[in-house]
C-alpha cells in the first residue's frame, strides 16, 4: 500500500461546505417531527379523556368544575344509570350484528371466488355497478326499500334490518374477497380442477379454508360497520329492534329537562365499547382491512 | 478521482456488530470489487462509505478529507442502487438533473453534465422518456447517468446488475468495464457474483462475516487464495478439497491420491487440506492416478467431468470433445505447481 | 360429500344474490327514486307526473339551499383538513419514530367509533359554558368565547372539527399503506442527491402515491355527501336549521314531512356530483389497468 494519498481535486459543489462534525442524534427537524406528533396525539386523545372522566363524576362536580379536571369523588352511579337506559339497544345490536356479519361474509366470499376464478359473462359489469353503488348516498335507495319491505310485511323486523345490512355490505365484502383471491396463484385453482373439483367443492374445500386472514379482516370491518351504523337502524329496525346507536341518540338528544352529562358520556362509552375493544385488540388486522379494501379499490 | 481510506471501521445494527475493525485503502482510479455471499457485510460497508449508515467507530476518508460524519451528498460520491431507484414520475433528463437543480447549479453547467453523461451511456434519444417506458438495461444506464452527472471522485455500485437477465448482465458488464477505462474514476462495486468480480475488478476484496478474507488482484485471489473460504468461493465449478497428510519428504497422501510437491513448497508436515481447481486436473492416459467417471456435464466449449476417486468427489474440466461415459475408468494427473494447501484452521500454507 | 355437479350455469347461480342485489336494490331503487322525483308524490308514491316541478320547488326551498351551502363549506374544509393532516401524520410516522405502533393506534381509534358517539362527545366538549369554553374561562381567561356550536354562521365548522377528528386517522392509515409501497432506495438516492426530506416527500413521493391519494380523495368526497349521523348527534341540524345538510333534508322530507317527491328530487340532485366524480375515476383506473 502506498503511503502517500493522492490529493484529489474536491468535487465541485454549488452550495455548502462538507460537515466534519459528528452528527447530532436529535436534529431540530427530528424534534419538530416529535412535537407535531405529540400535539396531534393530544387532539386525538382529548375527547377520550373527557368522555371517561365525565362519566365518573357526579352532576354537582360537573356543574362546579371544568370539563378537563379529574373527578374528585369518582362514582359509578352514572354507569349503572346509563346501562339501564341502553342495555336494550345493546342486545338488539348483538342480535343484528351477528347475522349481519355472517351472511355478508359468506356471500362476499362466494362472489369474490366466482369473480376471481370463474369469471362468468357479465359478472364483472355487475361487480362494477355494485362497487359504484357503494359510493352512492343511501338516500337514493332507501325509500323504495322501505316500501318493498312494508309490502312484504317484514318492515321493522329483525330479518329486515339484517337484509338491509347484507345489501349495503355486499360491495365492500365482495371487493375484499375478490382482491384476496386475486392474489392466490391461479395455478392452485387449475390444479384443483384437474383433480376433479367443481365449483362448490373447490370453494368449500380449497379456497374457504385458505381464507382465514381475510375472513378475520372482513369480520372486523363488518362488525364495526354494522355496530356503528345509525341510519339503517333508524329506518329499518323498528322500535323493538333499535340498535344501540339509535337508542343512544334518543336517550341523549330527545330527553327534556336537565341533561345528565355524566350518564350521557357513560352511555356513549358503552355504545362505542364493542368496536373500540375490537379495534384495540385487533389493531394490525384493522389496518390491514383498510389497506386491503381501499388501496386496491 | 479520489482515494478512499477506511480506518478501524466498526458498524453495528441494534446489538449486532456487523463490521469490526475493518481497514481498507482504495487507490485512486482503481475498480475495487467487494465480493462475498449474502450477509457478509459488503452492502453495509458500501452504504457506510456513502454515509447512508452511521459508524459506530472508526474513520472514513475520501479524497484526503475526513468524511466520517458528512452527509451523503457532501462526500463527493455518486451511487448506483440495485433497484435503480429512479424517480418514477420524472423524465430521464429530470432524473439525472434533479440533484444538481436542488443544489443550485447554473443551468448551463447542468445541461453540459447531463449531455456528457447521456453521450457516454447512449441515452440521448431517451431523455424525454419516463422510467416506466424504458427497458431494464436502459433504466440501469439512467441510474449510472444520474451518478455520473455528480462528477464525483468515487462511484459506488450496489449490485447493479442482479436485477437483469443473464445476457443483459454480460452486456452491461462489458459496458461498465469500458466506462471505467474511459473515465478512469475510482469505483467501488459490490456483488455476490464471482464471475462479475473477476471480469471487472482491478482488485477484489473477498468478505465473509463482516471481515475481509483477502484483498488482491483477480489473479492473486484466484490462484493463491488466502484461506479455504476464498478458495471455495471463487471459481465455478468450485475448487476440489481433499483432506490428507504431508510427510517430511514433501509427499502428500490423501486417500488413494498421492502427490509429490515441488521443492519450493514451504508447508510443514502434518494434516493438510489439498485444494485443486478442476482445470488443474488433467485427464490423460499417462496420468499417474486412477479414477472412475460418475457424471459428465457438457457445457458447449468444455466438459465438466465428475470423478469418484476412492470416495472423494472431484470435478475436472476437459477442453476437447472426447467421449467419456459414467463408469468409465480414466487416468489423470494433478498439476502440483498450481495446488493450494490449507491447514486445519483453513489458512494458507 | 357434495354431489353438486358443476355445469356451465353453477357460477351464474352462485352469483344470483349479487345480481338480484344489484338489479333490484341498487339499480331498481335508484330508478324508482329517479322516477318519483318527477311526480307529485307526498306521503305515498303517486303516478302523477309533473315534470321538473319538484326540482324547481327544491331550489326555491331555503332550507335546501342552506344545506347545499353548508355541505360545500363543510366539504372543502373537511377534505383539505383530512388530507393535509392525514398525509402529515403518515409522513411523520414514516420517519422511523419510536412508538410508531402506539401513535398509529391513537390516531386511528376515532374511526372505530360511530358517528353518533363522536357527535355526542364533541357536542359535550364544545358546549358553551360547560365544555372547552368553560374550562378556558376557569383559567382566568374570562372573556374567552368558543360558542360556535350555537352560532348560526360557525356551527358548520364545529362539525368539521368533529369529522376531521374521526376521519384523519383513516386517511393516515391509507397514506401510510401507500408510503410503504415506495421503494426505500428512492430515499437513499435522494439523500445522495442532497435533496432535503420535505422536498423528497412533496416532489417525489407524493406523485408516486398518486393512485392512493386519488382513492382517498374519492372516499372522502363520498363521505362528505353522506354526512348525516354527525349532524343529528351534534346539533340536530340546529341552531334552527343552521347546520342542515342535504342528507338530513332528504330524510326529514321522506319520513317526517311526508314529501317523497321533493325528497326524491333532492336525492337525485345529491347523486349527480357523486356520479360526476366516479366516472372519471373509473375511467382513469380502467385505462391504467389496460396499460
Amino acid at each position: 500500500m502506498s503511503e502517500t494519498t493522492l490529493q484529489a481535486a474536491a468535487p465541485t459543489r454549488f452550495d455548502t461546505a462538507p460537515t466534519a462534525r459528528r452528527k447530532r442524534r436529535l436534529s431540530p427537524a427530528r424534534i419538530g417531527v416529535y412535537a407535531f406528533l405529540f400535539s396531534a396525539a393530544l387532539y386525538f386523545l382529548l375527547p377520550l379523556y373527557v368522555m371517561i372522566i365525565t362519566s365518573f363524576k357526579s352532576m354537582d362536580e360537573i356543574r362546579s368544575g371544568n370539563v378537563f379536571t379529574l373527578p374528585l369523588f369518582a362514582t359509578t352511579a352514572p354507569w349503572q344509570d346509563a346501562w339501564h337506559k341502553v342495555s336494550g339497544g345493546f342486545w338488539n345490536s348483538v342480535a343484528i350484528t351477528v347475522p349481519s356479519t355472517i351472511v355478508p361474509i359468506l356471500l362476499g366470499a362466494i362472489n369474490g371466488y366466482a369473480l376471481s376464478f370463474w369469471k362468468p359473462r357479465g359478472a364483472n359489469l355487475l361487480f362494477g355497478i355494485l362497487l359504484a353503488g357503494a359510493f352512492i348516498p343511501i338516500q337514493v335507495m332507501i325509500y323504495p326499500l322501505v316500501w318493498m319491505m312494508a309490502r312484504a310485511g317484514v318492515f321493522g323486523s329483525l330479518p329486515a334490518i339484517v337484509l338491509v345490512h347484507v345489501i349495503f355490505g355486499m360491495p365492500i365484502m365482495t371487493l375484499l374477497f375478490r382482491n384476496y383471491y386475486a392474489s392466490v396463484p391461479h395455478e392452485l385453482f387449475q390444479a384443483a380442477r384437474i383433480d376433479g373439483g367443481g365449483f362448490w367443492r373447490i370453494f368449500l374445500q380449497v379456497m374457504l379454508p385458505m381464507s382465514l386472514p381475510i375472513i378475520v379482516v372482513a369480520a372486523i370491518m363488518q362488525v364495526t360497520g354494522v355496530w356503528n351504523d345509525y341510519i339503517l337502524g333508524l329506518v329499518f329496525a323498528g322500535r323493538d329492534n333499535a340498535p344501540m346507536t339509535v337508542q343512544l341518540n334518543n336517550v341523549i338528544n330527545t330527553t327534556t329537562g336537565t341533561r345528565l352529562y355524566n350518564v350521557n358520556m357513560a352511555a356513549t362509552i358503552l355504545t362505542a365499547a364493542v368496536p373500540l375493544a375490537i379495534y384495540f385488540i385487533s389493531g394490525r388486522w384493522f389496518v390491514r382491512g383498510i389497506a386491503a379494501g381501499a388501496v386496491k379499490g | 478521482m479520489s482515494n478512499v481510506h477506511l480506518r478501524k471501521l466498526c458498524i453495528t445494527r441494534g446489538s449486532n456488530q456487523i463490521i469490526r475493525d475493518l481497514d481498507l485503502q482504495v487507490e485512486p482510479g482503481e475498480f475495487l470489487v467487494l465480493l462475498g455471499p449474502s450477509g457478509c457485510g459488503k452492502s453495509t460497508l458500501l452504504h457506510s462509505i456513502a454515509g447512508l449508515i452511521d459508524l459506530a467507530d472508526g474513520a472514513i476518508e475520501i479524497g484526503g478529507r475526513d468524511m466520517s460524519y458528512a452527509d451523503p451528498s457532501e462526500r463527493g460520491i455518486g451511487m448506483v442502487f440495485q433497484s435503480y431507484a429512479l424517480y418514477p414520475t420524472m423524465t430521464v433528463e429530470k432524473n439525472m438533473s434533479f440533484g444538481l437543480r436542488i443544489s443550485g447549479a447554473p443551468k448551463a453547467e447542468i445541461q453540459r453534465r447531463v449531455r456528457r453523461a447521456a453521450e457516454m451511456l447512449q441515452l440521448e434519444s431517451l431523455l424525454d422518456r419516463k422510467p416506466a417506458q424504458l427497458s431494464g438495461g436502459q433504466r440501469q444506464r439512467v441510474a449510472i447517468g444520474r451518478a455520473l452527472v455528480r462528477e464525483a471522485g468515487v462511484y459506488l455500485f450496489d449490485e447493479p446488475l442482479s436485477n437483469l437477465d443473464a445476457k443483459l448482465r454480460a452486456e452491461l458488464r462489458r459496458e461498465l468495464k469500458l466506462l471505467h477505462a474511459a473515465l478512469g474514476s475510482t469505483m467501488i462495486y459490490v456483488t455476490h457474483d464471482q464471475a462479475e468480480a473477476m471480469t471487472l475488478a482491478t482488485r477484489i476484496v473477498v468478505m465473509q462475516g463482516g471481515r475481509i478474507q483477502q484483498i488482491g488482484t483477480p489473479a492473486e485471489v484466484y490462484e493463491r487464495p488466502a484461506n479455504r473460504f476464498v478458495a471455495g468461493f471463487l471459481g465455478s465449478p468450485s475448487m476440489n478439497f481433499v483432506e490428507g497428510q504431508l510427510d517430511a519428504g514433501r509427499r502428500l497422501t490423501a486417500g488413494v491420491l498421492s502427490l509429490d510437491l515441488p521443492p519450493d513448497c514451504a508447508a510443514p508436515p502434518g494434516a493438510v487440506t489439498l485444494a485443486v481447481r478442476p482445470e488443474d486436473i488433467h485427464l490423460h492416459d499417462d496420468g499417474p492416478l486412477q479414477t472412475t467417471v460418475t457424471l459428465v456435464e457438457p457445457m458447449g466449449n468444455h466438459q465438466v467431468v465428475w470423478l469418484d476417486c476412492g470416495g472423494h468427489n472431484l470435478s475436472a474440466i476437459v477442453h476437447d470433445a472426447r467421449i467419456l461415459a459414467p463408469g468409465q475408468a480414466v487416468r489423470f494427473a494433478i498439476d502440483a505447481a498450481r495446488i493450494s494447501l490449507f491447514d486445519q484452521d483453513g489458512s494458507r500454507l | 360429500m357434495l354431489a353438486f355437479r358443476t355445469n356451465k350455469l353453477t357460477p351464474h347461480i352462485a352469483l344470483l344474490p349479487m345480481a338480484l342485489t344489484v338489479l333490484v336494490a341498487y339499480i331498481g331503487a335508484a330508478l324508482w327514486t329517479f322516477k318519483t322525483s318527477f311526480t307529485a308524490s307526498r306521503t305515498f308514491a303517486s303516478d302523477n307526473f309533473i315534470g321538473v316541478a319538484q326540482y324547481v320547488r327544491l331550489f326555491d326551498n331555503e332550507r335546501w339551499l342552506l344545506s347545499l351551502h353548508n355541505l360545500a363549506v363543510y366539504g372543502v374544509c373537511f377534505i383539505i383538513a383530512c388530507m393535509v393532516l392525514g398525509f402529515l401524520l403518515a409522513a411523520f410516522i414514516d420517519q422511523n419514530v419510536t412508538g410508531e405502533g402506539f401513535l398509529r393506534t391513537v390516531f386511528l381509534y376515532p374511526y372505530a367509533m360511530s358517528f353518533i358517539a363522536t357527535g355526542l362527545v364533541w357536542q359535550w366538549m364544545l358546549a358553551p359554558g360547560a365544555g372547552i369554553e368553560g374550562a378556558v374561562r376557569s383559567l382566568d381567561f374570562t372573556s374567552f368565547s368558543f360558542d360556535w356550536i350555537i352560532d348560526q354562521e360557525l356551527v358548520i365548522y364545529t362539525i368539521v372539527i368533529a369529522a376531521v377528528w374521526q376521519a384523519s386517522g383513516l386517511v393516515m392509515a391509507m397514506m401510510l399503506a401507500g408510503l410503504r409501497g415506495v421503494d426505500p432506495e428512492i430515499y437513499k438516492a435522494a439523500r445522495l442527491d442532497g435533496i432535503p426530506t420535505w422536498r423528497v416527500y412533496l416532489q417525489i413521493v407524493l406523485p408516486m402515491i398518486g393512485p392512493t391519494v386519488a382513492t382517498v380523495f374519492l372516499l372522502l368526497c363520498t363521505a362528505v355527501v353522506k354526512l348525516f349521523d354527525a349532524v343529528v348527534a351534534m346539533t340536530g341540524g340546529g341552531p334552527g336549521t343552521a347546520s342542515e345538510v342535504p342528507a338530513k333534508f332528504i330524510m326529514d322530507h321522506l319520513f317526517l314531512r311526508s314529501n317523497i317527491g321533493l325528497a326524491s328530487a333532492g336525492a337525485v340532485t345529491l347523486l349527480v356530483p357523486v356520479l360526476a366524480l366516479l366516472a372519471p375515476y373509473a375511467y382513469a383506473r380502467s385505462r391504467r389497468q389496460r396499460a
